[in-house]
């Protein structure tokens, strides 16, 4: 055993360690960071996927043609491109072939052998301009011009859903994250209230050697402060795993195209260590502030 | 010349470390501990406080030592009302207070070093600055070869001398003592009791409550007397 050398001596925690306590925090703590890191991913997941989405039907509408008495289908959707390929805001009109609206329409009605009898219109493709893509107003003002009979679907009803189903996904994942984060800080509230009343007995030594309560406060907030960032590198660390799992068995369709899971949203899980000891240093200055006012 | 009236309360307010004007303590909705103490102690001086059990000399000196506040009168250390200090001139006046407690209250998760260095770490210092005086002094004390033990593992009287060592690590301007010696053989209880002398001598007022009259009796200190929460004072005697 070597002698205690002055020299060498560094002061060591003022607080006693919490023992099991802290595990059980520790890991009640690192199954919330890993809650809140998968909910972080599968917000950022489905946000891509909605961006995506819109992307693809922002840049294009769909005319539906009907033929005028005496012209054939195939006539007036060739008039309808025509008409549409000099508009401002469009890129390329182009009328699908017969074949694309019976497939289209073949689903609904099964396969029948005479589906070419029926009086299916014909459908023209508009690849709108990205940078100034023309509205339905200005198509349709195009295809009355020519004396076309057609509808416009600029898709901006479904544009509008899927906004909204991201603005939803979004505002449920800010929602729970803001949940797991109150319940780690209650947690980290409760286990400060615990330390607090087991370390009355330091607490006043500290106290009564001239500890101002900012002082006594601090510690407990450092002590959880700590033990949170650890709870959520582990939670982080279990969720990036799980994450990055998910996106080797995908590949970049993720499971499901709702969620094209990316490699670079895994860096998303760095922020929560330094948000859980954030979230654990609040709750547990609060707390043991409040407490130590009144013990005083 | 006639004396400025301020000029008066100022020269008697460094003439006075302690005072206490008709203080009373309760604790809760129990009977008084304490009732009308009227008293003033003056920078450098030594009293004893006697009484029998639960004539509330523990209570006194948490009174002096801001562990309590008192229910009824006004106390002053060092010149400011100690019943009505904040949350920042508390700690601050606490630190030029050093107490043993009687139950001692050593943090034994701490090793005896840790203990003894508190205050010093309290008040911000650098260990660098006070490590070789906290050593100095736990030699001084006998505890030099136990300076990496934890309090637990001590005996009775070296847990005593721990807590004294703590008491008077950063130099108090008072020293509060609650029955100091014991739990320590008679040699160890005159060695403490030097201790207490030469920190007194350095200028630093000390108030120890004790059972033990042979060691007020050798000490020609005057006495606080207290019984049933009345203090009475009992003037230095010369010793047999």
């Amino acid at each position: 055993m070597t002698a205690f050398d002055p020299v060498r001596w560094r002061p060591a925690p003022l607080l006693p360690p919490e023992g099991a306590r802290s595990g059980s925090l520790l890991f009640v703590v690192a199954t919330l960071c890993f809650l809140a890191c998968l909910t972080a991913i599968a917000v950022i997941a489905s946000d891509r996927a909605a961006r995506g989405w819109v992307g693809q039907l922002d840049g294009e509408a769909t005319v539906i043609v009907r033929p005028k008495r005496g012209e054939t289908p195939d006539a007036a959707a060739a008039r309808a491109a025509e008409a549409l390929a000099g508009v401002a805001g469009v890129a390329e009109a182009r009328a699908l072939e017969p074949q694309k609206a019976y497939d289209l329409i073949r689903p609904w009605l099964g396969d029948i052998s005479d589906l070419e009898d029926l009086p299916v219109p014909r459908l023209v493709a508009v690849t709108l301009d990205r940078k100034a893509p023309a509205n339905a107003v200005r198509l349709a003002q195009a295809l009355k011009s020519q004396d076309v009979d057609a509808s416009v679907d600029d898709h901006s009803l479904w544009i509008k859903d899927i906004r909204r189903s991201a603005n939803l996904a979004r505002g449920l994942g800010a929602a729970v994250f803001l949940l797991i984060a109150g319940a780690a800080g209650a947690v980290v509230a409760f286990a400060t209230q615990a330390g607090l009343a087991g370390r009355r007995d330091v607490v006043e030594v500290l106290h009564l050697s001239g500890a101002e309560d900012s002082y006594v406060a601090g510690l407990f907030q450092l002590r959880f402060a700590r033990l949170a960032a650890v709870g959520g590198v582990i939670g982080a660390a279990v969720a990036a795993g799980l994450a990055g799992v998910l996106r080797l068995a995908g590949g970049a369709q993720g499971l499901t195209p709702a969620l094209p899971i990316a490699w670079s949203d895994l860096l998303v899980v760095l922020a929560c260590p330094i948000l859980a000891a954030l979230v654990a240093a609040v709750a547990a200055r609060l707390t043991a502030a409040a407490l130590i006012r009144d013990m005083e | 010349m006639s004396r400025n009236p301020s000029a008066a309360a100022a020269f008697q307010a460094a003439d006075e470390i302690v005072r206490f004007e008709d203080v009373g303590l309760r604790y809760g909705d129990g009977p008084e501990v304490l009732s009308g103490l009227d008293f003033v102690l003056t920078p450098g001086s030594f009293h004893f406080v006697t009484g029998p059990s639960g004539a509330g000399k523990t209570s006194l000196l948490r009174l002096i030592s801001l562990a309590a506040r008192p229910t009824q009168g006004r106390i002053e250390i060092f010149g400011q009302d100690a019943a009505r200090a904040g949350a920042r001139l508390r700690p601050a006046l606490r630190r030029r207070i050093g107490v043993v407690f009687q139950d001692l209250l050593l943090l034994d998760h701490l090793s005896v070093f840790d203990n003894a260095a508190l205050p010093l770490r309290i008040s911000g210092r650098r260990p660098s600055d006070y490590r070789g005086d906290v050593a100095e002094l736990l030699t001084w004390v006998g505890l030099g070869g136990r300076m990496d033990s934890r309090p637990p593992t001590l005996a009775g009287g070296e847990q005593q001398r721990l807590a004294i060592a703590r008491a008077v690590v950063n130099r108090p301007e008072i020293l509060l003592a609650d029955e100091p010696t014991g739990n320590v053989d008679h040699e160890m209880a005159l060695r403490i009791f030097r201790l207490f002398v030469e920190l007194n001598r350095l200028g630093t007022t000390v108030l120890i409550a004790t059972h033990d009259q042979d060691l007020i009796a050798r000490s020609a200190r005057p006495v606080l007397h207290l019984d049933q929460g009345k203090l009475s004072l009992r003037p230095a005697q010369a010793p047999p």
